[in-house]
Order: structure tokens, then C-alpha cells, then sequence
């Protein structure tokens, strides 16, 4: 470790004590909705929410966020595309801790917009290869056996704006296609066993009930391997936007085959070639083909904070936070850079540390109003190291949009401000 | 693979457990472990099962050729694609783009990029126009996809496009795919990465904040 790194890590007593320096315009760009400081809440003072009586049970039957943290909430950019029904948001990473993202920040992506699937209507039809063609009612699905997993899932174009420079400022709007919470639902090893697959089935298409009919060919060793029809999302039902009342679970495998609204599983000798894995979700190369079938989510990590969205309001100590995953197993480790890359620190990554799941990290780091370049890199149990963009541009260009899992870099300016900066 | 062979162990020792447990069910003459569900009848496969695959397995009966098609398309598509399929706004181009594929600004369409016009086909049909998913018949979805084959220079504007030839149209850019995926590539380290005065760019090249796209958040 460098002499410099000793010293980041080394929080004086005058950094704790004389954290407070606030810098003006750093703590404009990072108050939220809290307002202004009112003193007659402050100590010695007895708060305003102090001597009356509050809500009581079932004022909010469903309850909600406090009104203070409404501004966490999943955004889009407009311009990226042709329609709100055919369109993407992005989750707010920089407002989250832990690694469960809440179901209602959980970023959308729709081909067609969102379905109102009625659960008593809903059917699940098995065909093809099959000793036995079925169909499943949601009653049916939730008596099979059941697993409960923890997965994170990204959309293979997360980052895809960043392939050639800094584009988006924010780290929702780079890195919040993604989002991990707990299924709850059915091994389709067991509905598999239940239909019973003929030899000669080696793919299989999986397809949604929405007005895309969104189709995915997935081989039929990964739905045995790890693939569920999932029911449920952090202990209660799926919400709508994210494919209720069944979607299909591709653990580690690239969003888009995660197959919402599903209604329908069919086996065959051949993968179907649908719009979305020939048109999109292929990736061009520079030399003008395209690799098809690039299914697996390599190593990937964020630093959520401090980011473009959270300024550093203060010197002294800070905590860094982030995210890593890996579509190949577990998180490793993850290393983080406070001067561009030229030196190293392993952070500390908090459990649990889940196979195919977000790990969260953090790492204690001093800030005195100098510029810093902050990044991260995450290593999986593969051995597997987050490329640059460097690395993934010589290997690949620019034009492939989909599985940019570069390290990233967030530029902390003198007056705490923090700017997404490319590199070179 | 090795998932797989994992799999059929464990399906074969989770029978065998479960036929002790309810070994007076007749229903494990054919080894069917939960009895769940109910048979899907051939009619209701065949309303729900309406993907084509690129040998034109699951193709309709029905043709259509681009003269037809041209009205069609006219009426149904147009308003988004325009009518030579150009494109209106942010929606998708659908003719052009030849040569494009390793340039600067790649431009993919149904002529430049997809791989198969079954894929058309079963795309035009089951999600297209947008918004009114399966409304059209199998005629005027081929007499479209003959349209979009005909305006990429693929096929002649006679040319009767239908269940049986569907799989046999051999697309410009058929040969553009690879697999299987080669990653993971980019990785220039073998073993434990640079931890100290590592020799990495650090100049800054670009800030996102001098492009100027980022949608403004208002709380």
C-alpha cells in the first residue's frame, strides 16, 4: 500500500471534529428534500413532532417512503427512445444500501408496455418436445415445490451510452439497469420433470404475455441448471411492471431473458431466432459481425457514493459505498481507486456474498477539497477482473451497445461536485 | 453440461422420493411427479403457439407478395417507419443501412442486419403495429414482409412470399453472427491485478457534464 493510501485511511481527529465545513455549493446539489435547517427542532428545543399525537395505524394501509424521500424514485431519459411503452428506467443505485433493492425502484423495461394480467386468467402453457403438453394456472405454480433465491438482474444495455465517453452525469442513468431481490417461485427442473422433456429437446422459447409477445431461445442446459418461474419478489407478489403474476428467473444471464407476463414455455431441437436475439441483444464488433448469444453478465461494480448524485458535503472522513456483481458465480473482491487507477485499495465487502447476486461494499476515505478519480474493480471467484474501456474498446470497438462492464470513473471536484469523466 | 447431468440425478432420486410417498397414485404409471396442471388440448396449442422458427417450422398457411404489400404497409406500418421504411422519429429503420455494419454509425435494418425473414415474420405477427399485437392476418403479414424483402433489394416485387418458402429467403447479412460467445475477452491480466502505480491512462478525455444530456431532476 502507498505512503498516499496510508494517509487516506488515517481519519484524523481534526477530520471527525471538523467535519462540519460546509461547502456551499456541494450541499445545495446533494439536500434532497429535507429543506432548510430549522433551528427551533434542534436541541435544546423540543421538535415540532414532539408534542402531538401522529398518524395513526392504517393511515397508510400500504406503506410508503417518508414524504422527506421523494425524490428516490426510478427516472429515464426521453430521448433514448420512441415511446413510454417501449422504453426503460433506471434504478436509484446512489440512494440504496444494502444489496435488496425495494420492489417499487426495481427499474423497468418494456417492449410493449405493462399488462394488467389477471391472476385468475392467467395460464402458463407448456409445448413441443414434451412427453405431456400442460397448462398451469398461477395455483397450479405456487404447489410445485419451492426456491427462494436472491439474483441480481441487469439489462444487458446497462452502460450501453457510455461505449464511446462519459455521456449520462449520474450514476443511476450509467449503471441502473439493474436490480436484485429475492424470488420466490418454481425450479423448471421440476416443472421439466413434470412434463417430461423428450431427449431431443435442446432449447427451449420462452415467451410473455404483454403486447411485445417478448420471446427468448434459452439452451435447455441452463434451464435445468438454475433457471425458476418466479411468483413473488421480496416476499410478496411480483409487482406489474415487473411481469406479474409469473416471469421467468435466467440467474446471472442477461435481463432480456428474463421473460415477464410468461405465459408460455416451448421445447425444441433448434433456437428460434426471435427479433430479440438476432435484431437486438446481439453485439456488434468492429469489424462488422455481430456475436449472438452472449448471454452471461461478466463482473461489474459501482461506486454509488459518492457519485454525480451525491456531491461530498464535507471534509474530513467519508464513507465510499458501492455494488458489485457477476453473472459467473460469486463477488471476490473489489478494489478501489481514489487517483485514476495508479493505486489500489481493497474495500471491505459487507455479507451476505451471494452466488449471482449484488455484494455490497464500502471503504472509509478522507476528502480535504482536493480533486480525486474515483473508481472500482471487481473480481469474481473466476478470477475474472472488471475490464477498462480501454480493454473492452480494443476488443471490441464501440457500436456493440449491449455488456458494457467497464470500470467507470466519478471526478470529485474541489467543491465536492462529482462528474462522470472518460479517461484516455 | 455438467448443470445437466447434475439435474438428472437429482430428478431421478426426487422421483423415487416421491413415489414412496404417494405410491397409490395411478398417475405414477407415467411418472409424472406432482400432477399438476391439465393436458393443453391441440386447439389451445395451436391459438398460443405462433412463434417461426428460421426453417419456417410454425409458419401459417398464407402469401403474399410486395405489390399487395405495398398498401398494406402503407396503411398499417407507415406512420412510424415511413413510407419507404426510413423511419419517422426514434422508431426503427426498416430498409437501408447495406455496407453501414462496420462504420462509425451503423445503421440496422431488416435488409442490413436481421438474419432470417422468419424472424420477420413472426415478429410483424405477434407484436407489430405496435399496439395492436396479432391483429393482423397471416396474409397481410406476409404480403409485409415481402414488401420490407422487396424494398431491401432481396426478393422481386412478384415474388410470392409463403409458409413453404419462408425459411428458404437467404438474408444479406446471414453469415454476420458469431457464436459461441468468446468471453471473456478484455481481460489483458492473468492472475492478481496492479495494485500500485499501475501504468493506466489518467487524462481526462470527456465529462459527461460538457455534453449536456442529462435529463435535469427536479425533486
Amino acid at each position: 500500500m502507498t505512503k498516499k493510501h496510508d494517509q487516506s485511511l488515517s481519519l484524523s481527529r481534526r477530520s471527525l471534529l471538523g467535519g462540519a465545513t460546509a461547502l456551499g455549493a456541494a450541499s445545495v446539489l446533494n439536500s434532497a428534500s429535507a429543506g432548510e435547517v430549522n433551528p427551533d427542532n434542534l436541541p435544546p428545543n423540543v421538535p415540532e413532532w414532539t408534542p402531538y399525537l401522529g398518524e395513526g395505524v392504517d393511515a397508510n394501509p400500504y406503506g410508503l417512503p417518508s414524504e422527506f424521500e421523494s425524490h428516490v424514485v426510478r427516472r429515464n431519459v426521453e430521448w433514448l427512445t420512441a415511446s413510454a411503452e417501449s422504453s426503460v428506467n433506471f434504478t436509484p443505485l446512489h440512494e440504496l444500501d444494502g444489496i435488496v433493492t425495494p420492489n417499487g425502484l426495481c427499474f423497468e423495461r418494456h417492449h410493449g408496455g405493462v399488462p394488467e394480467v389477471n391472476p385468475t386468467d392467467f395460464r402458463l402453457m407448456i409445448n413441443g418436445l414434451v412427453d405431456r403438453q400442460l397448462i398451469f394456472t398461477l395455483d397450479d405454480l405456487r404447489r410445485f415445490p419451492q426456491t427462494n433465491r436472491f439474483y441480481f438482474l441487469e439489462c444487458a444495455a446497462n452502460g450501453g451510452m457510455e461505449w464511446r465517453g462519459a455521456q449520462l452525469n449520474g450514476c443511476q442513468y450509467t449503471f441502473g439497469m439493474v436490480h436484485n431481490v429475492q424470488y420466490t417461485g418454481v425450479r423448471l427442473s421440476d416443472i421439466c420433470r413434470e412434463v417430461g422433456v423428450k431427449p431431443s429437446a435442446k432449447w427451449v422459447l420462452a415467451e410473455g404475455g404483454d403486447s411485445a409477445g417478448m420471446t427468448r431461445s434459452i439452451p435447455i442446459e441452463k434451464i435445468l441448471d438454475d433457471c425458476m418461474v418466479a411468483y413473488a419478489m421480496n416476499g410478496e407478489a411480483l409487482r406489474p411492471e415487473q411481469g406479474y403474476p409469473a416471469r421467468l428467473v435466467v440467474p446471472g444471464w442477461e435481463g432480456n431473458m428474463w421473460v415477464k407476463w410468461l405465459r408460455r414455455l416451448e421445447f425444441g431441437d433448434m433456437p428460434y431466432m426471435a427479433r430479440e436475439e438476432t435484431s437486438k441483444y446481439t453485439d456488434l464488433m468492429k469489424d462488422g459481425n455481430a456475436r449472438m448469444f452472449t448471454w452471461v453478465m461478466d463482473a461489474k461494480s459501482v461506486v454509488t457514493s459518492p457519485c454525480p448524485e451525491k456531491a461530498i458535503n464535507n471534509r474530513g472522513v467519508q464513507l465510499l459505498k458501492g455494488i458489485a456483481w457477476s453473472g459467473r458465480g460469486k463477488i471476490k473482491r473489489v478494489d478501489v481507486s481514489l487517483d485514476a487507477g495508479r493505486n489500489w485499495q481493497t474495500a471491505e465487502l459487507h455479507g451476505p456474498v451471494l452466488e449471482k447476486s449484488l455484494a455490497r461494499f464500502t471503504m472509509p476515505f478522507e476528502w480535504n477539497g482536493e480533486e480525486m478519480l474515483i473508481q472500482s474493480r471487481a473480481i469474481d471467484e473466476t478470477g475474472y477482473i472488471q475490464p477498462t474501456i480501454q480493454a473492452l474498446q480494443a476488443e471490441r470497438g464501440v457500436n456493440s451497445i449491449y455488456h458494457n462492464n467497464a470500470i467507470a470513473t466519478w471526478m470529485v471536484n474541489k467543491d465536492g461536485s462529482v462528474d462522470n469523466v472518460r479517461l484516455g | 453440461m455438467s448443470g445437466l447431468a447434475k439435474q438428472k440425478k437429482a430428478g431421478l432420486l426426487s422421483i423415487g422420493f416421491v413415489l414412496t410417498q404417494f405410491s397409490f397414485s395411478p398417475v405414477f404409471a407415467e411418472q409424472r411427479p406432482f400432477n399438476l396442471g391439465s393436458i393443453a388440448t391441440a386447439e389451445q396449442v395451436a391459438g398460443w403457439d405462433i412463434d417461426v422458427r428460421p426453417d419456417g417450422l410454425g409458419a401459417p398457411i398464407g402469401a403474399g407478395n410486395a405489390i399487395d404489400g405495398e398498401a398494406v404497409y402503407t396503411d398499417r406500418c407507415a406512420s412510424c417507419h415511413g413510407d419507404f421504411g426510413e423511419a419517422v422519429d426514434n422508431w426503427p429503420a426498416l430498409v437501408g443501412g447495406e455496407g453501414t455494419l462496420a462504420s462509425h454509425d451503423p445503421v440496422k435494418t431488416t435488409g442490413s442486419y436481421w438474419p432470417y425473414a422468419s424472424t420477420m415474420y413472426d415478429y410483424i405477427y405477434r407484436a407489430m403495429p405496435f399496439g395492436e399485437a396479432q391483429s393482423l392476418t397471416y396474409n397481410e403479414t406476409y404480403q409485409i414482409v415481402a414488401y420490407l424483402l422487396n424494398m431491401n433489394d432481396i426478393i422481386d416485387d412478384d415474388y410470392e412470399l409463403n409458409n413453404k418458402n419462408i425459411g428458404k429467403i437467404e438474408m444479406p447479412n446471414h453469415a454476420g453472427f458469431l457464436i459461441p460467445d468468446p468471453r471473456p475477452d478484455a481481460q489483458s491480466i492473468s492472475g492478481d491485478p496492479c495494485m500500485n502505480d499501475c501504468n493506466v491512462p489518467t487524462q481526462i478525455i470527456g465529462k459527461a457534464r460538457d455534453i449536456d444530456v442529462t435529463p435535469e431532476n427536479e425533486s
